[in-house]
């Protein structure tokens, strides 16, 4: 187990390792520089060439990208070109909001996606598990940010069951007391949650169905029948046991779609985490707070497999043993 | 004589098969009687309706595809068990009457402890609490001969090995004291060695705990030593049925004929050597030959034979309905001697 984790935790350095250097190499190699005059406000050339010598981009591509490693193994992210701070305050800002969404995210969908894959398993072929196969495959189909947009203009805007945007709402958060912020959190939430999380219930959905089918035909459960065990206990402990393995895996993979997808969904609902400040340095050219962004949701993505893998093998006794 | 047990008259279980390729009638009117404490043997190839009869009797038949027809009867000391409403079948099921699987390796649950699976039952039916279902289990362990059952109970499946994981399917069928064991061909998926060894377990448990035996297989030479009658299946029906020394000092159908040549004899060890003296094999439960369903394969078959479906005829001596055979041959039995 001890040899595995440290081969695992190898490995996963060497990938966070391989996407700074790419997102390096990409964004130099794009077109497009940070300081450039945007449009119509003319920018004197020698300011520009002064904030370049300043920020080290007058050097070889080699030399500042061993800078920003040597750097980067200090755990120092440098100063953003753009919002006049540090990229490590800017990221400990967004980082959090991110976290909150994708793991609310995350609850709904193993929650809903178990819980509807096994309700459609049970009623498989009949009437609940058509309907709700077809319910499961538009929200599987539609790209994120339509549904957000659909979400946001039914419940946000026709009906105002939902704030529009943000994470709280900036007039009267400060004044409330402890349970009223927590409410105006949750409400603030609850859409980009419910599109994010929804995306990805469907798929788990569809795939704990699936799982759910093939292990009730599995000889164990129908010895679990033959032994007079109530239907109830034979579905809810002896299969579906067995059917949360896949899905232990599937966790694994859903969270860099979850992160992915979170990019999107900030952007509709104005919500200030990494995606948001990600995708508005690309169009700023604010290259230290991409790298840093890059890195840290890499990072997020390789420790969640290697979660992923852990609990596996929690799960799972024929691989706890193989691993000790 | 003693007590009746279990009553099956008539059992028909079919399967709708998908794509319209007809209704699988994979067993097709199976009558027989268990008294307590018999030991019944059902044998016959492979895709003759043992499997399907014996799910059929504890109705774990997957349904659909497949459903019992009406008109069947299966009665356990007098409920009716086609009839019985779900809670108090599951009542019967794994307490009054237990099932082992051919398929030790996959009969199992991988994530459960042997211990867990096996108390489970206890628990259920007789309301033990966790700690004595728990020594309950590893009682049972220790009956079924598993070395160390102490350590044996918090196993998972996968360490242990095919025979192992059959001692503890018998275990967890016999955990709640079953008046009614069925072993669908329990031997059929394990070593040689490891066969004998579970075969007499098998037999010795029974001696021990008095409950009747269904012992299901395809290989007549284990039935031989162990079972009291032997009902002999082809094509979903009882194509012979009589008292083991009996139906081995006179068989009656052809089928059984080619049954007991088949079996490897003592002094010429073969194990791996089947049914050779059959030709062909089983057809499909979607279309059984007319007349007689065994007459593409049987030496004797005359014209009678491919039209007229024979009754269970009588071929008793002495007790009524001691021996009975589907075949023509017991009408005309001069058609036996012109064997080709
Ligand atoms: N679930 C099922 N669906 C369709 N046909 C089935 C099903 N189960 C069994 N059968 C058919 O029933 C027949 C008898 O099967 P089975 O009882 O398993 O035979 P045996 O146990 O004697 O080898 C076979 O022809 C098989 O194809
Ligand atoms: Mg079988």
């Amino acid at each position: 187990m001890a040899t595995w984790l440290v081969r695992r935790v190898a490995a996963s350095l060497a990938i966070v390792f391989a996407v700074v250097t790419f997102t390096f190499l990409l964004l130099h190699l794009a077109p497009g520089e940070p300081f450039l005059p945007s449009g119509d406000t003319p920018i004197d050339p020698a300011v520009v060439a002064r904030l370049r010598h300043q920020f080290g981009l007058d050097q070889s591509l080699p030399l500042q990208y061993a800078k920003y490693l040597g750097a980067l193994a200090h755990g120092q992210l440098g100063e953003s070109f753009a919002l006049h701070r540090p990229v490590a305050d800017a990221l400990g800002d967004a980082i959090p909001n991110t976290l909150v969404l994708v793991g609310t995210a995350l609850v709904l969908e193993l929650l809903l996606g178990l819980a509807f894959g096994v309700y459609q398993a049970a009623r498989a072929r009949r009437l609940p598990d058509v309907a709700l196969g077809y319910a499961t495959l538009f929200l599987n189909s539609v790209p994120t940010f339509w549904l957000g947009l659909l979400l946001l203009l039914v419940f946000g805007e026709a009906l105002r069951w939902f704030p529009v945007g943000g994470v709280v709402d900036p007039v009267v958060h400060a004044s409330l007391p402890w349970a009223g912020r927590t409410a105006d959190r949750l409400w603030h939430l609850a859409l980009p949650a419910l599109t994010l999380g929804c995306v990805g219930a469907a798929g788990t959905a569809r795939y704990e169905r699936a799982a759910m089918l093939e292990v009730i035909n599995q000889d164990y459960v129908r010895t679990a029948r033959a032994k007079g065990l109530p239907e109830r206990r034979v579905v809810l402990v002896h299969a579906l046991r067995n059917a949360l393995l896949p899905l232990v895996t599937l966790f694994g993979l859903s969270f860099p779609f979850l992160l992915t997808g979170a990019v999107l969904v900030e952007w509709v609902f104005a919500w200030p985490g990494m995606g948001k400040l990600t995708a508005e340095a690309i169009f700023r050219r604010d290259y230290p707070v991409v790298l840093a962004a890059a890195t840290s949701a890499s990072t997020m993505v390789v420790l969640g497999s290697l979660l992923a893998d852990v609990l596996y093998a929690i799960a799972d006794p024929r691989i706890r043993v193989h691993g000790e | 004589m003693t007590e009746l047990l279990l009553r099956v008259r008539d059992l028909r279980t079919y399967f709708v098969t998908e794509q319209g390729r007809g209704t699988a009638r994979a067993v097709d009117g199976v009558s027989f009687d268990l008294h307590a404490g018999e030991t019944l043997g059902i044998v016959g190839e492979s895709g003759c309706g043992k499997t399907v009869t014996s799910l059929s009797l504890l109705r774990l038949i997957p349904e659909p595809p497949g459903h019992i027809l009406p008109g069947s009867f299966i009665e356990l000391e007098g409920r009716n068990l086609l009839t019985l409403a779900p809670k108090a079948l599951r009542a019967i099921r794994g307490n009054e009457m237990a099932m082992i699987f051919q398929e030790p390796m996959t009969s199992l649950n991988p994530v459960f402890t042997v211990g867990d699976q096996i108390a489970e039952a206890a628990i259920v039916h007789q309301g033990l609490s966790r700690r004595a279902a728990r020594a309950r289990a590893i009682e049972m362990l220790k009956l079924v001969g598993l070395p160390d059952p102490e350590t044996r109970v918090d196993h998972y499946p996968h360490q242990l090995s095919g025979g192992m994981r059959q001692r503890v399917m018998i275990a967890m069928a016999l955990v709640c004291g079953p008046k009614v064991l069925i072993a669908d061909e329990p031997t059929t998926a394990l070593d040689v060695t490891i066969q004998a060894q579970i075969l007499e377990l098998l037999n010795r448990l029974q001696d021990e705990l008095g409950m009747a035996v269904i012992l299901i297989t395809h290989d007549l030479g284990i039935v031989a030593g162990t079972v009291d009658r032997v009902l002999v299946m082809y094509a979903g029906q009882v194509v012979e049925s009589a008292p083991t020394p009996e139906l081995f000092a006179r068989p009656l159908h052809p089928y059984t004929e080619g049954l007991l040549a088949s079996v490897p004899r003592l002094d010429t060890p073969h194990p791996r050597r089947r049914l050779h003296s059959i030709p062909g094999q089983v057809p499909a439960a979607t279309a059984w030959p007319a007349g007689c369903r065994f007459h593409p394969r049987c030496p004797y078959a005359w014209d009678r034979c491919t039209v007229e479906e024979p009754p269970l005829l009588d071929a008793g001596k002495g007790e009524p309905a001691s021996h009975v055979v589907r075949c023509w041959l017991l009408a005309e039995p001069a058609r036996r001697t012109r064997q080709p």
